[in-house]
């Protein structure tokens, strides 16, 4: 890889709408390894952030622990970023954003984090329907541990040791979709283009909106014996409606042949627009998309792209009724009841 | 038969109940207790509960004290006797002298054959049956009849149960009539059949002055609410449980937005502690004010958690009710067995600041002061309560708050700050001396104050670093930021200051200490330290100096505040002797008095063989 990116920018670079370079939305140099999946989802989530005009100090990104975690370091380094430990990073994110409900956050985890360690943690802020966008940069390994296997190796898979998998794996997003998640996509790093509209979208979705990325391990899992290395993915994708954002403002200029395309429509009046392929199925059925996941699966294949959206679903402020101001917003004079309030308790406990 | 003394005293005795638990005689017991209160007479109550929710055998320990000694004495003096499954044992637990109420409905058994002791029989089943025919009522007012018994049989004036009555079934007024007549049924009874018979009164004083009747959970509670915490994560766990409970029962009062009827807060019952304490982490490091409560079980699921806190300096409240460990130990008792586990909680090196509350007031004053501190110093504060102070009702000073407070938010550059800022800032750089960095909240400014926040080895600037010597600043940095702390924590309560023997104790030993030293204290001087705080301040390091031997009293097995000690201050540990109760009781002044003289007498003896 290389150790030096050049400040040279074209001058003709094109800025956003609220005056942004690309510059503004990228990290520090990344340190994984050259051609590693996590890195393109990096970009994913750099290009998504321009291109939806967000500010980057009002998004907050945090992670785990493993490959995956460290990739906050290497997008939006104008946003507060937070490593945390292992596996906890929903907890974290669920209590930064009940502080400030007004931030976006981007939780990145792995699949060693999400599916093992972190398990709990999971299901339970899909549970909460936290308002956050979840991706798991999931390549089937312990990348930091040197290659074992995680709970998403599939069965049989072998990874540069040689050694298959003697386990089922756990397929994400089946879970999410078991545990009420509003919004649940399926993506591969190597496909930016269908990657970058499912992350605007995600980021449009108030609720929980998990992703799950298969991104190869280059060094440890990227064999031809392996079900998440480049090459297999490739050739084994089955991808649902190809899909295209439309924010929000945009007029729709795309021209697809009638009764070929289908409209979903975001909390902030946003558009994901689908493109149906033959065996298209209902994206609000949660049975169809469990349906899907599993005929696709029986094929060998893996499916990507929007597997489920559901609109409706309230978010944890809304389930318990927070106030619309941050709370981290609120002044002492807010919250705190002062003396007389305290003098007729007193009076109450005699 | 041989003579029996009855044991005669006014407002200066230990009654105890026996019932089965779930069958309501709590708010019976707690009827008789506040009647006491309200009669200006000293009391403390104790609940003595099985970790289980129907027919276990539940104790209810009241001591009626007018010199105001509020700890477990030891002993009883009065025993009502309403569980077949204890009363064998409750009979034999009676002191001497004492007098055993019991329901007469059922002969007495032949094995219960005490002559040194005076039997009170009253039917409560057969006056029960006679006056209600629905049975839950009947055993509801079971309760209230031993009650309104008693209340004849110490000679209090009944009119105050009559007003406890009337306030507490204020809003369910069809309720006052059938209690007050069930207090009568007792009364009456007794007043026929046991006129004279006991030597036990509680008579009305004018002691408790402006005092209120609080639970230290509640207290705490409505601590976090004065203190303007906002997110609370938690897992329910005995004895802390309560914390929680009281902290969103005050902001249903107190914090609901008036004009949209929305919340200004946010409660999560967590999947785990360890989601609870990152909740906490998550909502501080984001500029909430943000706390969880938990039990040694917990603390030690969290620990990983506050590893994490203390090394990326984020704000961390957590209230630890401590309770008999280790493991899951005896969950429904009391102990101060997490005092190590807390101070060094993590691995690597960490040290986590304790707080030490000793009645209610203290836990509500606590923590508030704990949320300022854990935002002035940036690291996790633990308030060290238990389950005495916790879950039972303390009589304790009113509740005071100045309104000219402000909360210490402690150093956070906000968006003016951080645009007039021309050196570069550092999230991790010391620039007061006091090893306290200043930090950013997310989304405060466009440009500038942005890092990230990681466990793993950072430099000044937050940026990972694999450098040693690097990695070893900031680690000596954190100890400049810890002797900050001894400064800033609650300093330790002293009294006396010559005598070379102090006694040193903290949090609800407080009760039975204070007790203990005055009956010491008629023979011998000594000095005593309740401490307040860890870190310790120069004020302890002094008192143990300055003193040759030191009673350390803890409510632990291994002696875990000497340990800190003798840790900390490189005390001498041949000069700490421990004075140690580890049975999940509330230790008493009886058995510290006895284990202190003891001591004392061996060290006279000692000192007298070496002076011939």
């Amino acid at each position: 890889m290389t150790f030096v990116r050049p400040n040279f920018r074209h001058p003709e670079n094109e800025t956003n709408d609220i005056g942004y370079s690309i510059k503004n939305y990228e990290g520090a140099l990344s340190t994984l390894c050259a051609g590693c999946g996590h890195d393109s989802i990096s970009a994913a989530l750099i290009k998504s952030c321009f291109d939806l005009n967000l500010e980057p100090h009002k998004i907050a990104k945090i992670s785990g622990i493993g490959c995956s975690s460290k990739t906050p370091t290497y997008f939006l380094g104008k946003a507060h970023g937070f490593n945390s430990v292992h596996g906890r990073m929903p907890s974290v994110t669920t209590g930064a954003n009940m502080a400030n409900r007004d931030l976006l956050y981007i939780g990145v985890s792995g699949d060693g984090d999400t599916a093992s360690i972190g398990m709990g943690q999971f299901a339970h802020v899909v549970r909460r329907n936290l308002n956050m966008i979840y991706i798991v940069m999931n390549n089937g390994c312990y990348g930091l541990t040197k290659g074992q296997d995680s709970a998403t190796a599939d069965k049989g898979s072998a990874g540069k040791k040689g050694v298959p998998s003697a386990f089922d794996s756990i397929d994400l997003c089946q879970l999410a979709l078991q545990l009420g998640a509003g919004f649940v996509a399926r993506s591969f790093s190597g496909d930016k283009k269908q990657l970058v509209p499912l992350i605007k979208a995600a980021i449009k979705h108030r609720g929980f909106a998990f992703i799950d990325v298969v991104s190869p391990c280059v060094t440890f899992n990227n064999t031809p014996t392996s079900t998440k290395g480049y090459e297999w993915v490739r050739d084994h994708l089955e991808a649902t409606g190809t899909v295209d954002f439309i924010p929000q403002k945009s007029e729709i200029t795309i021209d697809y042949p009638a009764g070929s395309t289908r409209n979903l429509l975001l909390h902030d009046g946003s558009e994901l627009l689908l493109h149906k392929n033959a065996d298209d199925y209902d994206l609000s059925s949660r049975k169809a998309a469990m349906n899907r996941i599993e005929t696709t699966k029986e094929k060998g294949q893996i499916l990507t792209g929007l597997i489920y959206h559901d609109s409706t679903a309230t978010d944890t402020h809304a389930l318990i009724d927070t106030v619309e101001r941050p709370l981290n917003s609120l002044a002492q004079e807010d919250l705190c009841p002062g003396s007389s309030v305290l003098e007729q308790l007193n009076g109450s406990m005699r | 038969m041989s003579e029996i003394k009855n044991l005669c005293a006014t407002n200066d005795f230990v009654i105890r109940f026996a019932n089965v638990n779930g069958s309501g005689s709590a708010s019976a017991n707690n009827l008789f207790s506040k009647a006491v209160f309200r009669l200006g007479v000293p009391v403390s109550s104790k609940n003595i509960f099985p970790s289980n929710i129907q027919g276990l055998p539940t104790w209810f320990e009241v001591r009626i004290n007018e010199q105001g000694y509020l700890g477990r004495r030891g002993g009883y003096d009065f025993i009502v006797a309403v569980n077949g499954q204890t009363m064998i044992r409750d009979y034999h637990d009676l002191l001497p002298g004492g007098y055993f109420f019991y329901d007469s409905s059922k002969r007495l058994p032949d094995t219960f054959t005490r002559n040194d002791i005076v039997e009170i029989g009253i039917p409560l089943t057969e006056i029960c049956n006679a006056n209600y025919t629905e049975p839950r009522l009947r055993q509801i007012f079971k309760n209230i009849i031993y009650v309104g018994a008693l209340a004849y049989l110490f000679d209090m004036d009944f009119s105050v149960f009559e007003e406890s009555i009337k306030s507490q079934f204020a809003k369910k007024e069809k309720l006052i009539a059938p209690n007050i007549q069930a207090l009568k049924l007792g009364y009456d009874y007794a007043e026929a059949h046991h006129n004279r018979v006991c030597g036990l009164n509680i008579h009305r004083r004018d002691l408790n002055g402006e005092q209120i009747l609080m639970e230290g959970n509640a207290a705490a509670g409505l601590g976090a609410v004065y203190a303007g915490a906002t997110v609370a994560g938690w897992y329910p766990i005995t004895p802390s449980t309560s914390v929680v409970e009281a902290f969103e029962k005050y902001c249903r009062a107190y914090r609901v937005d008036e004009a949209t009827g929305k919340n200004k807060f946010a409660i999560l019952q967590a999947e785990d502690e360890l989601a609870a304490i990152g909740i906490v982490i998550g909502a501080s490091w984001n500029g909430a004010r943000a706390f969880t409560a938990t039990s040694g079980p917990g603390v030690s699921l969290m620990s990983e958690f506050l590893g994490l806190a203390y090394f990326s300096e984020i704000p961390v409240m957590l209230m630890d009710i401590q309770r008999t460990g280790p493991s899951t130990g005896m969950p429904t008792r009391t102990q101060q067995s997490d005092v190590l586990s807390a101070a060094y909680a993590s691995h690597g090196d960490t040290k986590n600041v304790l707080l030490f509350p000793a009645n209610p007031t203290e836990c509500f004053e606590l923590t508030v002061e704990g949320f300022d501190l854990a935002e002035r110093l940036q690291t996790p504060v633990i308030l060290m309560s238990d389950l005495d102070l916790g879950m039972n009702v303390h009589q304790c000073d009113p509740l005071t708050w100045d309104d000219g407070r402000m909360y210490d938010r402690g150093k956070v550059l906000n968006e003016q700050q951080l645009t007039d800022l021309s050196e570069k800032w550092g999230r991790y750089l010391d620039v007061d001396g006091d090893g306290i960095p200043y930090r950013t909240i997310p989304g405060a400014h466009p440009e500038k104050g942005a890092y990230f926040t990681r466990g793993s080895s950072h430099d000044e600037y937050a940026a990972y670093t694999e450098d040693g010597e690097v990695y070893a600043r900031g680690m000596q940095r954190l100890l400049v930021k810890w002797d900050t702390a001894k400064k800033l924590v609650p300093a330790a309560e002293i009294t006396g200051a010559n005598s070379a023997i102090g006694v040193i104790y903290y949090g609800t030993s407080d009760y039975s200490s204070q007790e203990a030293l005055d009956t010491l204290r008629s023979n011998q001087a000594i000095d005593s330290m309740r401490i307040r705080a860890f870190p310790f301040g120069a004020e302890v390091a002094q008192f143990v100096e300055n003193h040759d031997v030191l009673f350390v009293i803890e409510q632990n097995r291994d002696a875990q505040m000497k340990s800190l000690l003798v840790n900390e201050l490189a005390v001498n540990p041949n000069k700490v002797i421990t004075v140690l109760n580890i049975d999940g009781m509330p230790i008493t002044a009886t058995f510290l008095v006895s284990e202190i003289q003891q001591h004392l007498a061996k060290i006279s003896t000692a000192s007298q063989i070496q002076e011939a």
